[in-house]
């Protein structure tokens, strides 16, 4: 490996320790000039990200022209998308992006009722997870049904109209033995997340930056 | 000669210093004796970042009374005292946050009753300051150094030669076989690491399995498709696949067109993924990184284009739905130990090992916890408040 390739590996390990170590450090530093460190470091992460995010509208812009140039499969979609693109910028170039512009009026009327469509599917998609994982195949399946139908019940005044333990069970239910698995599980996580980042802080792992 | 006596040159300031004293405590006292009933105490506000004195007062009357009472602030050099904003009768803690750093302060409380106007004795000078470590939090940091003992413990034992065993996990098992299934139906692999940010540690676990899967897919000659929610993410897995590919030999085959940024919108990202997924119908999908509400309508799509689906992430939410539509998932941790787990690493397989032996201690603590509970042990449930 050329000494130009090792040094442009070992600048970022060196870089990723500094920054790690003193991200820990500053949590235990109440100190005025450790909060304006730690603002600092704040705003150097969203001048960053507003790069990265030129390089991604620029990546997705370039992309999309070829396909429509290249008349690709599905290139109308491809169009679709650098219109919009391309209108949602002019816009609010020209008038702005507060209240009353058109940009906003966009954003209203045409982006939020698409999200809200989006998550609207989900009450289909999770009827159907439902009824595939709900199937009573083996005995922790059918416990899995038993306790999902006291619990959909439980969360509907139905449930309670049929008797008043539904509700109370429901409320077990979801209180502890769900909630002792949960808490498992969030300290795998955490001890995981303490682990992966000590490793990345110390250089253990590189995958990162392309691997070793 | 140095003088090395501890206090040279302050010997003439002790008689002096004592003289105050006694003249301070002798109006104080005279003061008391015949103004408000009240003690007021008033100290830098430990732990913080200063700008901050904290004041509790004792002997406030509880019930409704007719004497108006008021907080005053003065500082030594300026010698006129000022009401202090916020305060009132009920606190009897006030942390008063409109003073400077390094300034002598002085408190006292003014009672006024028709036109009776009397006074508690004077507290001060009390000076706020910054402190450099929160004792607070020194709990945490006993913590965060038994984690660290215990990781880079094993790590160091792991680079002796020191193999460890690691349980068989059926995701990770099934990655293989999953990129394996993509070859031979001849399409491409949909891979996906959520809405995460670089910053979150289950993207940067995401993107350790991103580097194997990559490179298994640079062999294969199996398209990978990656679509981003974070142009950071997308710029980081267009260099870890490059490097995966350069690593198998083959990196004229990456294509970075392969690797892109979609939106930072939610659901719009969800609607990009599921076009991609049911005009190129993928044979394996893989879901590694933080996911929301869109996790189930990713999944979802994905099974109905019959693709094998392989998904970890980081919520437990999320979780419920990817088990129930996914063919493989890997739960709370086992996202984590997905690069040692893959590439055999020995440091990462030994600080894997180290996270195990915590997460006994973890247990250990939380029976032992369970016991001080019943037993009363309040001083044990302390030990782990955090400030």
């Amino acid at each position: 490996m050329s000494k130009k390739h090792e040094m442009a590996r070992r600048i970022p390990i060196i870089v990723c320790f500094v920054f790690g170590l003193f991200m820990l450090v500053q949590f235990f530093v109440p100190h005025r000039l450790s909060g304006a460190a730690y603002e600092t470091v704040l705003d150097w992460m969203q001048i960053v990200f507003v790069f990265t995010l030129l390089v991604g509208a620029i990546s997705y812009a370039k992309l999309n022209v070829k396909k429509v140039s290249r008349t690709e499969s599905g290139w109308g979609y491809n169009a679709i998308g650098l219109v919009g693109l391309a209108v949602m910028v002019i816009l609010g170039l020209w008038k702005g992006t507060g209240e009353e512009t058109p940009f906003l009026w966009m954003f209203n009327n045409v982006q939020a009722p698409m999200q809200s469509t989006m998550f609207a599917l989900l009450a289909f998609f999770v009827a159907s997870a439902a009824y595939r994982g709900f199937r009573a195949r083996s005995w922790e399946a059918g416990l899995l049904l038993v306790v999902a139908i006291v619990v959909m019940l439980g969360r509907v005044p139905l449930g309670s109209f049929i008797s008043h333990w539904i509700p109370d069970a429901a409320n077990w239910i979801l209180r502890t033995p769900s909630m002792a698995a949960k808490r498992g599980i969030y300290i795998g996580i955490g001890l995981g997340t303490i682990s992966t980042s000590l490793r990345i802080i110390l250089g253990i792992e590189r995958t990162y930056l392309g691997g070793k | 000669m140095k003088n090395l006596q501890p206090f040279a040159g302050t010997y003439m300031l002790r008689p002096k210093l004592a003289t105050f004293c006694l003249v301070f405590f002798l109006l104080t006292s005279t003061v008391s004796a015949a103004g408000l009933p009240v003690k007021l105490n008033a100290v830098d506000t430990p732990n913080d970042k200063g700008e901050s004195i904290t004041l509790t007062i004792e002997g406030l009357p509880q019930e409704a009374s007719e004497v108006e009472y008021e907080l005053l602030r003065s500082a030594v050099e300026d010698n006129s005292f000022q009401v202090v904003e916020g305060w009132s009768v009920k606190d009897t803690v006030f942390v008063d946050d409109n003073v400077e750093n390094g300034v002598e302060y002085l408190y006292v409380l003014k009672g006024t009753e028709d036109q009776d106007v009397q006074f508690s004795a004077v507290v001060g000078p009390v000076i706020s300051r910054g402190q450099w470590f929160n004792t607070e939090r020194t709990n945490v940091l006993l913590g965060v150094a038994i984690c660290f003992l215990f990781i880079l413990g094993f790590v160091l034992y792991a680079r002796r030669g020191k193999k460890f065993y690691v349980r068989p996990i059926a995701g990770l098992q099934a990655v293989d076989n999953a990129i394996g299934r993509a070859t031979e139906m001849g399409k491409p692999i949909l891979y996906s690491s959520g809405l995460g940010k670089m910053d979150r540690v289950a993207t940067m676990a995401s993107m350790n399995i991103l580097a194997s899967v990559a490179e298994k897919t640079a062999e294969y000659n199996t398209p990978l498709i990656f679509p981003n929610y974070d142009p950071v993410v997308m710029a980081t897995a267009q260099e870890v696949v490059f490097e995966a590919y350069s690593k198998a030999g083959h990196p004229e085959a990456f294509n970075p067109d392969n690797i892109f940024f979609v939106t930072q919108s939610q659901f719009g990202y969800a609607a990009a993924v599921n076009g991609i997924m049911t005009r190129q119908l993928p044979a394996t999908n893989l879901f590694f990184g933080t996911f929301e509400a869109e996790a189930l309508i990713l999944a979802e799509t994905g099974n109905s284009v019959g693709a094998l689906q392989i998904a970890g992430t980081d919520s437990t939410i999320q979780l419920s739905f990817f088990i129930v539509a996914c063919d493989y998932t890997l739960i709370g941790e086992e996202l984590f130990v997905a690069s040692g787990y893959l590439t055999k690493d020995p440091q990462i397989l030994g600080s894997i090992k180290g996270q195990d032996f915590l997460k006994a201690l973890v247990v250990l603590l939380i029976l032992i916890g369970g016991i001080a509970g019943i037993l009363g042990w309040n001083w044990f449930v302390k030990l782990f408040s955090i400030g």
